[in-house]
């Protein structure tokens, strides 16, 4: 009897102990984060080019390189992601096409990204004969994509079929059912699917190495090499300079607030806009 | 009898088969199946520019090159040996620490917890997911291993060395980089993933269950591990796996802390290296074509492991 009840506690104290385990870490980087990063929070950060070591500077072109990097990522991925999840909740439960698409694209989504680096260099940085920001959007879409088809397919498999059957019903052909009803319905959770991606390759840095590498200079031109911020912050905290290792702190403490709120923002948005809707209808 | 009707009426407008038609619908079936058929083409495209760029090495060194542990760049000599044991002891450390401790975690929130608690605490496990891993490697080198240096491997050397069997892991310098420390900080990364599959595999279980079990005297450890822990055992193996697949594909976090050195050894305080950190450190730096060529070889290898792990996971998952 006494003995049940000490496994039984046992048991209970390491789960607890678990939880704690994984609030431990994640406060323990948080604090790091803010404690070492907030001392380079200043103007300067976000108007200064990357500095050679030993001299004052900042982290604007890295900063902007990872917004243009990112966004044109999505750019690219969303539409191909969003035309490629319709077909496959559209398609027939049992097609075995469309099982096999599915299968693939988790393992796409699984893949090291490191691969998809090396796959981009081959495919975009040999054939041009440059590492360029083209390339570096290239890798970053090819992460996104599978998350945004998984989530669309899995968002427009909740429409009601009665809702379809209805604008078929009214003789809308089956494009227009899917563009002005499904979309609508499914809206909210293919905007958090994409909100989600965004956050996924904001931070990625293993396939940025090899495709837009990284540049000190302030550039738009996405056919040279382009700054970013991953790129930046991997150099700058491996490098022996104090004043590098608190830049790339300060990079690192900038890239996780705006990972983490598009996350926000992704659980947030839907709930915003279902509010919203109902509102509206009211 | 009306819905099956519907249903048929419904598949033969199906988009898949009907992309003939040239009329909105064809179109719009043609270009969302082209953008389907796009990850075919970009899985196709990984394997052949991987394929390619590794062929001079697989020419040159065969499969001999899995087993072989020589790293050379200078004399030209290349071997995965030593890559492929960093990627797998670092994983395997990662699963052993997060399987238990990600079971407890979805035990906790999803059996133990009242719920005032257990959502902020799910919650805050999923922020761990979403911070990337470049931080992880940041956080790993100038906070865990300075702390794990001190306050763990200078005790190994005291205490864990004479142990039989596994003393000789612990006998290396408490430098707080190298192949366990790799291993530790990628068991943080996958906590959340093997926390989050499984508590929603809990959560699945009807609260029938639970009663039946709890209402002929069964203790919260007696139904747990007898009643449910057995119904999602599926679910759970999938998560390990799922977890072990991430592990392996790692890069930024491990290139930080598992300190580059191209040797197997016993200690796992010595620093090491994994593939995906041997391509991340060298690709840009090797100029000879034979190097690249094998760095490209090791990716290849990474891909065929991922995919036999992450496949016979996701297989898993699928069967309930």
């Amino acid at each position: 009897m006494t003995l049940r009840k000490v496994k039984n506690r046992a048991f209970i104290g390491f789960c607890i102990f678990s939880a704690l385990f994984g609030l431990m870490v994640l406060s323990s980087v948080l604090y790091s984060l803010i404690g070492k990063g907030l001392a380079g929070m200043q103007l300067d950060l976000f108007t200064e080019l990357t500095p050679g070591p030993g001299s004052p500077g900042g982290l604007k072109n890295a900063i902007i390189g990872s917004l243009i990097l990112t966004a044109l990522g999505i750019l690219i991925a969303t539409p191909l992601g969003v035309l490629a999840g319709t077909w496959l909740s559209e398609s027939n439960r049992s097609s075995r096409t469309a099982e096999i698409l599915r299968f693939l694209n988790g393992m796409l989504m699984s893949a090291p990204s490191i691969l998809i680096g090396l796959f981009v260099y081959k495919l975009v940085v040999v054939t041009t004969g440059t590492f360029s920001g083209w390339a570096g959007a290239t890798a970053l879409a090819i992460l996104a994509l599978p998350v945004i088809v998984s989530t669309t397919e899995e968002m427009l498999r909740l429409v009601p079929t009665t809702l379809k059957e209805a604008g078929s019903g009214l003789g809308a052909p089956r494009w227009r059912v899917i563009t002005k009803l499904c979309y609508r319905a499914a809206g909210s959770g293919i905007i958090t699917g994409i909100l989600l991606a965004m956050a996924r390759i904001t931070g990625e840095t293993a396939p940025l190495l090899f495709t837009a590498l990284n540049s000190n200079y302030m550039t738009t031109d996405l056919s040279q090499p382009m700054a970013n911020l991953p790129v930046t912050i991997y150099q700058y905290a491996m490098s022996p300079y104090e004043d590098w290792n608190q830049l790339a702190w300060s990079g690192a403490l900038l890239i996780t607030t705006f990972i983490l709120m598009i996350n926000i923002l992704a659980t947030v948005l839907p709930r915003w806009l279902k509010a919203r809707k109902a509102a509206k209808k009211s | 009898m009306v819905k099956t009707a519907l249903h048929t009426v419904m598949h033969a407008t199906s988009l898949s088969l009907r992309p003939g038609a040239i009329n909105g619908d064809g179109i719009f079936a043609r270009l969302s199946f082209t953008s389907a058929v796009v990850i075919l083409l970009m899985l196709i495209g990984i394997i052949l520019s991987l394929i390619d760029g590794g062929w001079e090495a697989m020419v040159k060194f065969g499969p001999g090159f899995i087993v072989s542990d020589a790293w050379n760049p200078v004399g030209g000599e290349f071997g995965a040996a030593a890559a492929i044991y960093g990627t797998l002891v670092s994983s395997l450390i990662a699963i052993i620490i997060a399987i238990p401790v990600g079971l407890g975690t979805a035990i906790f929130l999803a059996e133990l917890a009242p719920e005032w608690l257990s959502r902020p605490v799910g919650v805050a496990i999923e922020l761990l997911a979403a911070v990337p891993s470049i931080i992880y490697g940041m956080w790993g080198l100038f906070v865990f291993a300075p702390w794990f240096s001190e306050g763990f491997q200078l005790w190994a050397l005291n205490h864990l060395v004479t142990l039989p069997l596994i003393g000789p892991w612990f006998d290396g310098p408490p430098i707080g980089i190298g192949l366990l420390t790799s291993g530790i900080i990628l068991s943080f990364m996958i906590l959340p993933i093997i926390t989050a599959l499984t508590r929603d595999a809990l959560k699945t279980i009807p609260s029938v269950v639970r009663e039946a079990a709890y209402g002929i005297g069964a203790t919260p450890y007696e139904v747990i591990t007898r009643v449910l822990l057995p119904t999602i055992k599926n679910a759970a193996v999938g998560a390990g796996i799922l977890g072990l697949g991430r592990a392996l594909g790692e890069t930024m976090a491990v290139a930080f802390v598992i300190g580059g050195a191209n040797r197997i050894e016993t200690s796992l305080f010595m620093p090491a290296s994994s593939i995906s950190s041997t391509i991340a450190q060298q690709f840009n730096e090797a100029t000879n074509p034979l190097h690249i060529s094998s760095l490209i070889y090791l990716g290849l290898v990474l891909f065929i492991l991922t995919f036999v792990v992450m496949g016979s996971a996701r297989l898993l998952l699928k069967k309930r």
